[in-house]
């Protein structure tokens, strides 16, 4: 492997934002399970800014406590310390215009109620209007290529196409923020390129803020406007990478790009390290 | 077709059998305290479509009813109660498995002295004893709510009632139909008994009467109401449980199959 042709833009702690930029803060947040075999510390020390209209992936050894830190973010879980700020609001319950996709995607939806069910209940919910529901309803699961199974029920489908569904049920939501824990896990090739254009998509016509937790290091590179590498476990931020990519992304062309080869390069590099437990924070020379 | 009628067949198969049998036997070898088919069934319209329908079955059936839909309604209310809370539940939980131990019936003296020989006696008889299966199976089931899914339900803001709604209850139903099932017959048990003390009505009490009085054919028909009314009970309950667990069977079939 080369030298990169221009030097990368990285930092070995999480980025933060000018307050205008920003529209989700991480400040210092720890999780401790207290379970009765001891305590699990999780997460150790995190912080970050997540930009407006930004797409953040975030990449980590398994069990380097992604979900943890994407629950502590959704307000499902609370921080043992340090907290989560959004839109200037420190976060202690579930925010209104947040919408999560879990990594149990199969376990999130709902067995009794059908497809166009399960993405309209958020919306029935809210109060939103028959009309306006099954619009959206409508446009999201064609959006997801699930046009023609709105009637089926969710165990009905494969594992990929349950994904899809959650995934539809959060674009309907039309939230301001996506989260989103390995939600392209269990999908083939062809629908993972598909929804990593929907996601980046929706993104840019929604104006929204994604973070985007991924174990595979070529998609946090396509999708990513940054990337954020975590260490090992008790969890820190190992490395902050500024995707310096074109911002409209092409499944062939992007991934073509020398400059794609050296940030997956870079990464799978970092990831390497934290595999290997190689921690920025025990670095005597940080 | 064929399938189908083949399938008819055997269902009728057994109960035909026993019924040629007894015919034969109680022809061949009468006895005073077993009439023939065609004695019973006489026995059994002469008996029961009369005023004693009015008088007896209707009423029966209706303390039944409202027994057992109090006991259904209040099993759950209280079920999803104790269930969602921690607390309410390590606190009520021991009392709980205390009253589901009593055998139903010895509660009848004690609601005789508070209530006398009312319907009230009676209703709350059969209350008391069906509401534990749904009580404590409803908890059961709100208690095993899928976690991921009580996620989903807070991240998009159902909380509440809302939450029970769309996500404890039918989660839940499958759980709570179960114990509606175990309700049903003890209900029917319990509103024989507790017309069988004190009572000078219903379907238990006749029973009892035509015991006494040595009317055979009359006392055997009551029990073929008693088992009609409890196959009908059951017959509907399923068809009931089938609608609304559709995706519930659809999901084992699919796990199972
Ligand atoms: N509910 C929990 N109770 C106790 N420990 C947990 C719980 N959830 C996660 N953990 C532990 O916290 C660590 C991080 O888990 P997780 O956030 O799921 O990591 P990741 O999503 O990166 O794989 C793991 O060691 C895991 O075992
Ligand atoms: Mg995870």
């Amino acid at each position: 492997m080369a030298e990169p042709t221009t030097p990368l833009h990285t930092v070995s702690h999480g980025r933060t934002l000018p307050p205008e930029e920003t529209l989700l803060s991480v400040r210092g947040l720890r999780k401790v399970y207290h379970t009765d075999g001891g305590d699990i510390e999780a997460v150790r020390d995190l912080t970050f800014d997540l930009g407006k209209n930004e797409l953040t992936c975030l990449v980590g050894p398994s069990g380097s406590g992604k979900t943890t830190l994407l629950k502590c973010t959704a307000g499902l879980l609370a921080p043992t310390s340090g907290e989560v700020i959004l839109d200037g609001k420190t976060v202690t319950g579930p925010p209104k215009k947040m919408a999560v996709v879990f990594q149990e995607y199969g376990r999130s939806l709902f067995p009794w109620l059908r497809v166009a069910a399960n993405v309209e209940l958020p919306l029935k919910h809210a109060g939103v209007d028959k009309a306006k529901r099954t619009a959206l309803v409508e446009e999201a699961l064609h959006n997801v290529g699930l046009d023609h199974v709105p009637q089926s029920y969710p165990w009905q489908l494969s594992g990929g196409m349950q994904q899809r569904v959650a995934i539809a049920r959060a674009i309907a939501y039309q939230p301001e923020v996506l989260l989103m824990d390995e939600p392209f896990a269990a999908v083939d090739a062809q629908t993972r390129a598909d929804l990593e254009d929907l996601v980046r998509k929706v993104r840019k016509e929604l104006g929204i803020s994604v973070l985007f937790v991924t174990h595979d290091i070529d998609e946090s590179v396509y999708l990513g406007e940054r990337v954020i590498m975590l260490s090992n476990s008790p969890t820190v931020v190992q490395e902050d990478l500024l995707v310096d990519l074109p911002e409209e992304r092409d499944q062939l062309e992007t991934r073509a790009l020398p400059r794609f080869t050296e940030l997956r390069h870079h990464v799978y590099e970092q990831i390497q390290l934290a595999k290997k437990g190689f921690r920025p924070d025990a670095d005597p020379a940080q | 077709m064929k399938r189908v009628l083949s399938g008819v067949a055997f269902t009728v198969a057994l109960p035909i059998i026993l019924i040629v049998l007894w015919w034969i036997f109680s022809t061949v070898s009468p006895s005073f305290f077993v009439p023939t088919p065609p004695e019973l069934i006489s026995t059994f319209f002469d008996t029961w479509f009369g005023p004693r329908l009015w008088n007896d079955v209707l009423p029966s059936i209706a303390r039944f009813a409202v027994g057992v839909s109090i006991a259904i309604a209040l099993g759950i209310v209280v079920g999803l109660l104790v269930g969602l809370n921690r607390d309410l539940r390590s606190f009520t939980e021991p009392v709980f498995e205390f009253f589901r131990a009593l055998p139903p019936p010895v509660i009848i003296p004690v609601l005789l002295l508070l209530f006398g020989p009312s319907n009230t006696t009676k209703v709350v008889v059969i209350v008391l004893a069906a509401i534990w299966p749904v009580l404590l199976n409803t908890i059961e089931g709100v208690r095993a709510a899928d976690p991921v899914q009580s996620d989903t339900s807070r991240s998009y803001g159902i909380t509440g009632f809302a939450r029970v709604r769309y996500q404890i209850l039918p989660g839940a139903a499958p759980q709570i139909l179960a114990g509606i099932r175990q309700a049903l017959p003890i209900g029917l048990i319990l509103m024989v008994i507790s017309e069988m003390f004190g009572a000078f009505a219903g379907l238990g009490f006749s029973i009892i009467q035509f015991q006494r009085r040595f009317a055979i054919p009359e006392m055997w028909s009551g029990i073929l109401v008693l088992g009609l009314l409890g196959y009908t009970v059951a017959v509907v309950f399923r068809a009931v449980e089938r609608r609304i667990l559709r995706w519930y069977y659809g999901l084992k079939e699919l796990e199972n199959g």
